[in-house]
């Protein structure tokens, strides 16, 4: 056996080299971003923006459930409480408290979709779209010349983006907290932190089964990453409980069940449940328990990997099969 | 001039063939209709929600100022994108920037031309959104037959001020690393608080009102809303403006962000050139 066939059969040598990888490949998203200082302003501040618009459009909705509750009326003399006129001040001031508890609630929602909503567009563009974008600007060949692991490529893609992006994503948690007086109740912090490093790991995971995907489908991949922003935003609940969908007869439930298929979904709901206590929204709007969602959600991740190695062995082969490993513009 | 008419028409094309000829023209269509619906579903649904626990009796009216809002927001977006996204993708994904700009032709109007191709897709998620809303949502439309010319106007205005402000973040990104996905989510965003396009300006603090009414579209939102759905009562703290007074300020606020987007477009072409920016790549 040569010399150099004898270290790549080495254990130790080759987790070192896949980690230098992971190392390697999370650099320039850690540290090459940083370089270029205007990221932090187009990626942390800009995005508040809409976020505070969803924000903004909640406290529309509560004020104007307020206007309906105080506006006195000869035939309502303590405004409406709901389809009726408030029987006195005391049910009166109890419907306005309710509001104004829903509609923090529901900012709250908004708030920490919006972090989610952070990962998941660096899940689509930094992840899914990487190798494809890779191959258009010539480095996949090289990746593929190296003597690393694939997976620690997209792993090391993974862990910088984490990185990269848990700057935009604690900004909108501040933002949420200070600007718009959010108020979160923690009640169980090692199952928040649980729940939250599952969730990034389900949605890497899919990530990088994604990245193969999209390696074989060429153009088509930066379209489908544009389409997987507000059907998904929309479909995993990013700004509303995603019980919501399911008060809808017919459809509501059938596009719940789709988009629990992207993991933030069903941590988005364990994270509200988990901030918000569980009684929040009248406990009308969650869809499993906090433990069964973390369940879901190891299982998940789980899988997602699994299926990332597969997928990836198999497409690189069938691209080069194919002849589309380097075809660019295609 | 037939040398800009040329440009554009030619960019135009382009614009459309890089939009449009990767898939089938069915799976295009739907492609472009997913999007607008499903973005307008996220607020149908942020509504259903506050309705079942905090206002049984429902809001129609809240309801219909943002949905027309989100509507015609589609423009706002799709038409800045469309814009500012140009320099970054031939210098970045395509690398054909240097081939293009030391062509004989205007990069401006080139830039204009590739935007055109968007605003025709936009145009037909924003009616098919609008529809949709008016046939199962309950959405309130009615646009009188007396008010079409003067609703075309305002739509030609607004999209005038929104290419002139997206060449100016093109200007812009001549010098930044590739943040189009940052730009194409944050200007809009910028828009979409301070423009009364979801919520009344009253929402906003003072500070923030007062931004909403610098901006030009802003009234151009009012003035569309109040085109083609009338029967809304929520208060915009607009309703001083007759529509003429808002046609003319369109028509100022196009002539002044034109000035404006050619100033900062020769300077960051300026700036880029001298720093050699032109065709750099940030591939990280």
């Amino acid at each position: 056996m040569s010399e150099a066939k004898a270290r790549r059969s080495d254990l130790r040598y080759r987790i070192g080299l896949n980690l230098r990888a992971v190392k390697g490949r999370s650099y320039p998203r850690i540290v090459g971003a940083n370089r270029e200082p205007s990221w932090i302003f187009f990626e942390a501040f800009l995005p508040l923006l809409g976020i505070a618009a969803y924000v903004f459009v909640y406290q529309f909705f509560g004020g104007q459930a307020l206007a309906a509750i105080t506006t006195k009326t000869t035939a309502a003399p303590w405004g409406m409480c709901g389809h009726d006129p408030c029987a006195n001040a005391a049910a009166q001031a109890a419907a306005a408290a309710a509001v104004g508890a829903n509609t923090n609630a529901l900012v709250a929602s908004v708030v920490l979709g919006g972090t989610m909503v952070a990962f998941w567009l660096n899940v689509l563009w930094s992840m899914a779209s990487q190798l494809y974008w890779e191959k258009e600007i010539g480095n996949l060949q090289l990746y593929m010349m190296a003597p690393m692991n694939r997976m620690a490529l997209l792993g090391g893609m993974a862990v910088g983006g984490m990185v990269m992006t848990s700057m935009r994503a604690i900004s909108t948690l501040v933002a949420g907290v200070l600007v718009f007086g959010v108020i979160f109740q923690v009640a169980s912090p090692l199952m928040l932190l649980a729940v939250f490093f599952a969730t990034l790991i389900a949605l890497y995971g899919l990530g990088m089964m994604f990245a193969s995907l999209y390696l074989l489908w060429g153009r088509e991949a930066w379209n489908l990453s544009a389409l997987m922003e507000e059907p998904i935003f929309f479909s995993s609940g990013f700004y509303f409980p995603l019980g919501g969908l399911l008060r809808i007869p017919g459809w509501g439930p059938a596009i719940a069940i789709a988009g629990s298929f992207i993991p933030a979904s069903l941590g988005l709901d364990a994270l509200r449940q988990l901030t918000l206590g569980s009684t929040a929204f009248g406990s009308n709007f969650w869809i499993f328990d906090v433990t069964t969602e973390l369940e879901i959600l190891v299982g998940m991740a789980v899988l997602f990997l699994i299926l990332a190695r597969y997928c990836l062995a198999y497409l690189e082969t069938l691209a080069k099969r194919e002849g589309k490993l380097t075809s660019r513009h295609q | 001039m037939s040398t800009y008419w040329r440009t554009f028409k030619t960019a135009a094309w382009l614009g459309w063939e890089m939009d449009s000829n990767w898939t089938e023209p069915w799976l295009f269509v739907l492609y472009s209709v997913i999007k607008p619906v499903a973005g307008a579903f996220i607020l149908v649904l942020m509504y259903i929600v506050f309705v079942a626990i905090g206002r049984p009796q429902g809001d129609t009216d809240a309801f219909s100022y943002m949905y027309v809002g989100n509507s015609f927001f589609i423009f706002v977006a799709t038409v800045l994108f469309g814009t500012f996204q140009v320099i970054q993708s031939d210098r970045e994904w395509y690398q054909t920037i240097r081939y293009i700009y030391i062509s004989p032709i205007s990069y401006y109007v080139y830039i204009l031309g590739r935007a055109a191709s968007k605003i025709a897709v936009a145009v037909f998620a924003v009616a098919i959104t609008l529809l949709f809303g008016a046939m199962f949502l309950g959405v309130r439309l009615h646009l009188a037959l007396a008010d079409v010319p003067m609703f075309l106007v305002s739509t030609v205005l607004g999209l005038a001020v929104l290419l002139a402000i997206g060449i100016c973040l093109g200007g812009i990104s001549f010098l930044t690393a590739k943040h189009t996905h940052g730009l194409a989510e944050g200007i809009p965003g910028l828009f979409y608080v301070f423009c009364g396009v979801l919520f009344p300006l009253s929402i906003l603090p003072t500070w923030g009102q007062a931004i909403g009414r610098a901006i030009p579209l802003t009234y151009w939102f009012e003035i569309t809303r109040r085109l083609i759905a009338p029967t809304i009562t929520v208060n915009t703290t607009l309703a001083g403006f007759d529509p003429l007074t808002i046609l003319l300020f369109l028509i100022v606020s196009s002539v002044g962000f034109f000035a404006l987007s050619v100033l900062i477009y020769k300077v960051g072409e300026y700036f880029a050139r001298k720093a050699g920016k032109i065709d750099m790549t940030t591939s990280y």
